[in-house]
């Protein structure tokens, strides 16, 4: 039965081949249990080397204008990119 | 002139930049055994009972009191209590009195206890850590709250420790909307002494690891509001006068330590145009603590006061 694993990285611009600074694992599979502060360092350098480790990239984040009044406040991080793996699974 | 050991211009500097403060093994045992005994012994797990009402139960018998949001710091905990014996410590007065002001006002407190997994596998749960977020809701203000984390007994990082991530206290996010960061680059883990107080921006993002020890791990939050601006409230004899900006992007030496330095130095996790914003917003803030309103490091404020003007 094919399941789904999902891999999301946040890179240091929008650029794919940026750094990564922050990730999340999610595994529908079952094998493995994912969760807040499993890791401190990123599963890869950037966003081209999941691809090349075989991730299929299927979201990235829009660039958005910055709202007037507003341009230098901070809140969720912008470069999020999001991947999956589908995974043959026995039955 | 307070006679309380404040905290001087680097400290400051420094909660300004990454939002906390970590004071190791400042709490004398004696005020920890106290507070462990007031609180009260954890409970035991008990097969087929949710860990919700073994946790109601243990905070009902708890001695801690109720107190109600909105009295003053100092009227919260009976006198001789273990919280008012810490609270009194000098280096945490000292603190609080930098970061808050001299009439801090009670918000809230908590008993955090984390269980180890044969608690959950007794409940029918799950052994997670808590989602990444930021304490109460959006918050636009350059005022803050202060959060001290109180950590009675030695932590491990078996035991899963507070999560948090330096530098996020100026982002203005809605509570646990962030959960979908799992893991953010220089993330620290509580891994301490009995004793320690980490003393938290009320806008640092944090967590509660997952406890993978066989034993309890108990953490005492108290949140706290000013009662007035919180300008200049610290040992402001050790703010150094700034003469000049100091050269920037071509730079052929190290850095001194120096206020700037540090409100110039960026996270492992910052984004490299929004990074530039945090230094923005972090002049803003220290602007705010010292009532300078013309101060600016490395140019940020000026170049932008300057365009905003022409």
């Amino acid at each position: 039965m094919p399941r789904q694993k999902v891999l999301v990285l946040y890179l240091a611009n929008s650029a794919l081949d940026s750094p990564v600074i922050a990730w999340a694992v999610y595994d529908g599979t079952g094998a493995t249990r994912p969760m807040a502060g499993d890791a401190d360092e990123p599963p890869y350098r950037s966003g081209v080397d999941a691809l090349k480790d075989g991730w299929r990239l299927f979201q990235a984040s829009q660039l958005l204008p910055h709202p007037r009044g507003a341009e230098f406040d901070v809140s969720y991080l912008k470069y999020e990119f999001w991947f999956e793996q589908i995974v043959e699974t026995a039955p | 002139m307070s006679n309380l050991p404040l905290l001087d211009a680097l400290s400051m500097a420094s909660f300004a930049a990454r939002g906390f403060l970590r004071l190791d093994a400042v709490v004398p045992d004696a005020i920890n055994a106290q507070f462990l005994a007031e609180a009260g012994p954890p409970p035991q797990a008990v097969a087929g009972r949710k860990l919700l009402r073994t946790y109601g139960e243990m905070l009902a018998a708890s001695g801690i009191p109720e107190v109600s949001a909105g009295v003053p710091l100092g009227q919260a905990y009976p006198q001789g209590s273990a919280l008012s014996r810490l609270l009194a410590l000098p280096v945490v007065a000292g603190a609080i009195r930098s970061l808050v002001g001299d009439d801090p006002v009670f918000d809230h407190h908590f008993l955090h206890v984390t269980f180890p997994s044969a608690y959950h596998e007794a409940a029918g749960g799950e052994n997670v850590s808590q989602h990444t977020h930021q304490d109460s809701t959006i918050d636009p203000r350059t005022a803050f709250d202060l959060q001290i984390m109180y950590y009675p007994h030695a932590v491990t990082r078996e035991m899963g420790g507070t999560r948090f991530v330096p530098g996020t206290h100026l982002r203005r996010v809605s509570e646990v909307a962030i959960g979908r960061y799992q893991n953010i680059r220089g993330q620290q883990h509580m891994v301490c002494e009995a004793g320690t107080l980490l003393f938290l921006h009320s806008g640092l993002w944090h967590g509660g690891g997952v406890n993978l020890s066989d034993r309890t791990r108990t953490m005492f939050k108290i949140r706290m509001n000013p009662s007035a601006p919180q300008g200049r409230k610290f040992d402001v004899s050790t703010l150094a006068p700034q003469a000049a900006q100091r050269p920037i992007f071509l730079v052929k030496t190290a850095q001194p330590q120096t206020v700037e330095q540090i409100l110039m130095t960026p996270e492992p996790w910052f984004e490299q145009d929004t990074g530039r914003l945090e230094f923005v917003n972090r002049v803003r803030l220290w602007r705010y603590l010292t009532g300078d309103d013309r101060y600016d490091a490395d140019y940020w404020l000026t170049r932008l006061e300057t365009l905003a003007t022409a």
